[in-house]
């Protein structure tokens, strides 16, 4: 029902009082994410619309390999799954199966990473060539800067989820929900714009 | 899952400082966050009109002779990005909202008292740094939409410092939403039905909504601009195969709800006022919040009206003129509430009443001009033209500036427990009312003929009219001064208020003035009746 703040002075009546709310942070993060998931949208309708009304000048190298977007599309609906794992071991008190499931999540981010780094020093265009490259990069740039950040976020919770002394239990399970939301959502835009950019 | 507080862990009071120095902290408490977003906004308000005085003297003779060509321009971008990004928008949601919103919900603060605090104190650095701006290498002089190719030729340091401030800004507008969304639906007091909330929940609950669907947009626009001025990519770039329209249309995805951004909260504000003050229940409760929810649906599908003369193609355009024409509904079904919510009631005439009524007035001019504008014959005669900059300043000053001084005038006594000087306050309203019509009516008239908007110089015979609208301006910029001495005056030396000096049955009135810091003593009241005026008192409970 309410929110009081521990760096705030209290009225005398009101500190005798134990309240409490119902916990809305993931709401808050969904919103965050819908949010979010506009900027995608924008970027995604700019890259529609020049596919369709922009043509690329004669000469413009625009070819997209697909073994290595493919793989790394398996690799993050892996991850998805992965993450899954964690959250249900540590719900069973199993901090150090939890804590494996994180690494190995955080690991699949990371060698997402990488495939995506080898494949931008291997395409043949650069981010100034022409349209298609400077989208191409702008959009997986962007979803790259979001998986990075994802992986950040799991080695922190994968540390807090340690067995003496880690903040993460099956009583406070919030920082590891609302990250799994969070790398569903970043899970869930890759694959449109694997659709999108690779295969439209 | 419920959260538990700890009676032990709020009571560390000693690390807050007390008295106006809290107003310079990294306060939690929604009410100095509220206070801070309204008085920095008032700063850049005054920022703001300097820069538009500035403007109205360069144009009360037709040659560039008060300051050099592209030296108007930096200033009138200054004054439009200052206006929409550090007055308006900040003022009407971040102040009002904040101050307000956690009362009506019947809550002891927002939902996210921290991320709030963030959302302000990004505010004062990016606009520091985009006044600044001007000092370095010139401003941004592209005006406030920042229209590629213009954006990309003009000077590069001025365009970028503007982008990364528009972008901060932008940042703190959705963790704004995010928390008046979560506050509103999450946080309401136990037994208070969203129905019973008053009109203001409602209004900041569909202008956060806009913030966090089309804010984001916005973003990523601009960081796709800024690509093309840093790394010579060809995003909006013609030369490099690029395409100016596509800007066109993302920037106003967001733009367009930025005005319902910018008017929504204050069609919430007016509607707390006008029941208080003519002492009758707000008529059309039901259809009131319809047509709020209307105008978010609606305001979100018509942003290519700002694009007629772009090369829209015809169904384009027949699309977003009859969408546009549908805003009209929602927005007259509320006018006509308002009226009816005057017509017969016990009206004061005190500062807060008339500047409402002068909202009402200048917004009906400023709505019908809009409906005009949504034709495409009409639009493409006048597009850019000062019918343009006329049409707007009704909706943003008439409309929404005369609501921020109207609810200054009414909510004084809450904040400060001291009343404001009517006298002084009614002078105010004079002169700002008469200054504003007389320095944006005659615009009407100057872009029916042709004086294009954003340049320096103009045709000889423009000139009488545009010295009285610059007559205006001047009337304009002196209003503020019985206004500065009110409040300055009154702060101190004001006739004590007492908790609620207008009898308003509304929840924030229902405590002392000024409110505690958690809001009441013991339990927030339940008001199921917001408008319940002209009762039995036995029936208000």
């Amino acid at each position: 029902m309410t929110t009081l703040d521990s760096s705030k002075e209290i009225q005398k009546n009101n500190s005798e009082v134990n309240e409490t709310h119902e916990d809305f942070r993931m709401f808050g993060l969904i919103t965050f994410l819908i949010a979010d998931g506009m900027t995608f949208a924008g970027f995604f309708a700019a890259y529609l619309t020049y596919k369709a009304v922009n043509p690329l000048p004669d000469g413009a190298i625009y070819e997209l390999e697909l073994p290595i977007p493919t793989l790394n599309t398996i690799l993050l609906l892996v991850s998805s799954a992965t993450f899954h794992k964690a959250g249900k071991a540590l719900l069973k008190d199993k901090n150090s199966d939890s804590q494996k499931w994180l690494f190995i999540t955080a690991f699949l981010g990371i060698i997402f990473l990488i495939c995506q780094l080898f494949e931008y020093f291997h395409l043949p265009f650069g981010l100034t060539d022409n349209l298609f490259a400077s989208t191409f990069y702008a959009l997986t740039g962007f979803h790259g800067l979001h998986v990075t950040l994802g992986t950040l976020m799991i080695l922190i919770i994968a540390w807090q989820s340690r067995i003496n002394g880690g903040r993460l239990t099956s009583q406070n399970m919030f920082p590891l929900e609302a990250v799994e939301l969070y790398w569903h959502f970043v899970d869930g835009i890759w694959v449109i714009l694997f659709i999108i950019l690779y295969l439209l | 899952m419920t959260i538990s507080i700890d009676p032990q862990k709020t009571n560390n009071e000693s690390l807050q400082p007390k008295g106006w120095l809290r107003y310079f902290s990294f306060s939690l408490d929604h009410k100095v966050i509220g206070i801070q977003y309204l008085v920095c906004g008032f700063l850049f308000y005054l920022i703001g009109g300097t820069l538009a005085s500035a403007i109205r003297i360069e144009l009360a003779s037709p040659m560039s002779d008060f300051m050099p060509r592209d030296v108007y321009n930096q200033v009138l971008t200054l004054h439009g990005t200052i206006m929409i990004f550090l007055w308006i928008v900040p003022v009407v949601n971040g102040a009002f909202g904040n101050y307000l919103i956690p009362f009506y919900v019947g809550a002891r603060d927002m939902a996210f008292p921290r991320l709030n605090a963030v959302a302000f104190w990004l505010i004062p650095p990016s606009g520091l740094m985009l006044v600044a701006s001007y000092f370095v290498e010139g401003a941004a002089q592209a005006g406030w939409t920042a229209y590629p190719p213009l954006s990309i030729t003009t000077p590069q340091s001025g365009q970028i410092i503007w982008i990364l401030s528009v972008l901060l800004l932008g940042g703190s507008s959705i963790f704004g939403g995010i928390n008046f969304i979560a506050t509103i639906i999450k946080l309401r007091r136990p037994g208070l039905k969203l129905m019973q909330l008053p009109m203001y929940c409602w209004a900041m609950l569909g202008t956060s909504l806009l913030v966090v669907l089309s804010t984001p947009v916005l973003a990523g626009t601009l960081i796709l601009l800024s690509f093309d001025i840093i790394a010579n990519t060809g995003f909006f770039n013609p030369v490099l195969g690029g395409n100016v329209v596509v800007y066109q249309h993302l920037f106003w995805f967001y733009s367009h709800p930025a005005v319902y951004i910018m008017v929504l909260p204050a069609f919430g504000l007016v509607s707390e006022i006008l029941p208080v003050h003519a002492r009758k229940p707000l008529f059309g409760y039901t259809t009131m919040v319809f047509s709020i929810m209307g105008i978010v649906v609606l305001g979100l599908v018509v942003w290519a009206h700002h694009m007629f003369t772009s090369g829209t193609p015809p169904w384009m355009r027949l699309f977003f003129t009859i969408a546009t024409a549908f805003i009209a509904v929602p927005t007259g079904i509320k006018f006509f509430n308002w009226v009816a919510t005057l017509w017969g009631g016990k009206i004061s005439i005190n500062s807060a009443m008339l500047f409402s009524c002068g909202f009402i007035i200048n917004f009906v001019f400023g709505g019908i001009t809009g409906v005009a504008l949504a034709q495409v014959p009409f639009d493409i005669h006048v597009h850019d033209t000062y019918f343009v900059v006329a049409h707007f300043h009704y909706i943003v000053y008439g409309g929404t500036v005369f609501i921020i001084f109207s609810s200054i005038y009414h909510w004084f006594p809450k904040v400060t427990g001291k009343m404001l000087n009517e006298k002084l306050g009614i002078l105010h309203f004079i002169i700002t009312f008469i200054g504003f019509n007389l320095c944006f009516a005659p615009q009407h008239w100057l872009g029916l003929n042709g004086m294009p908007r954003r340049v320096a110089e103009y045709d000889p015979q423009f000139q009488f009219v545009n010295q009285i609208s610059s007559l205006g301006a001047l009337l304009m910029a002196i209003s503020t001064i019985p206004f500065l001495i009110n409040v300055l005056l009154s702060v101190r030396n004001g006739k004590d208020a007492g908790d609620n000096p207008w009898n308003a049955l509304t929840p924030e009135w229902l405590t002392s003035s000024p409110p505690p810091v958690e809001n009441w003593e013991g339990e927030a009241p339940l008001v199921e009746e917001p408008y319940g005026y002209g009762k039995e008192i036995s029936e208000q409970k």
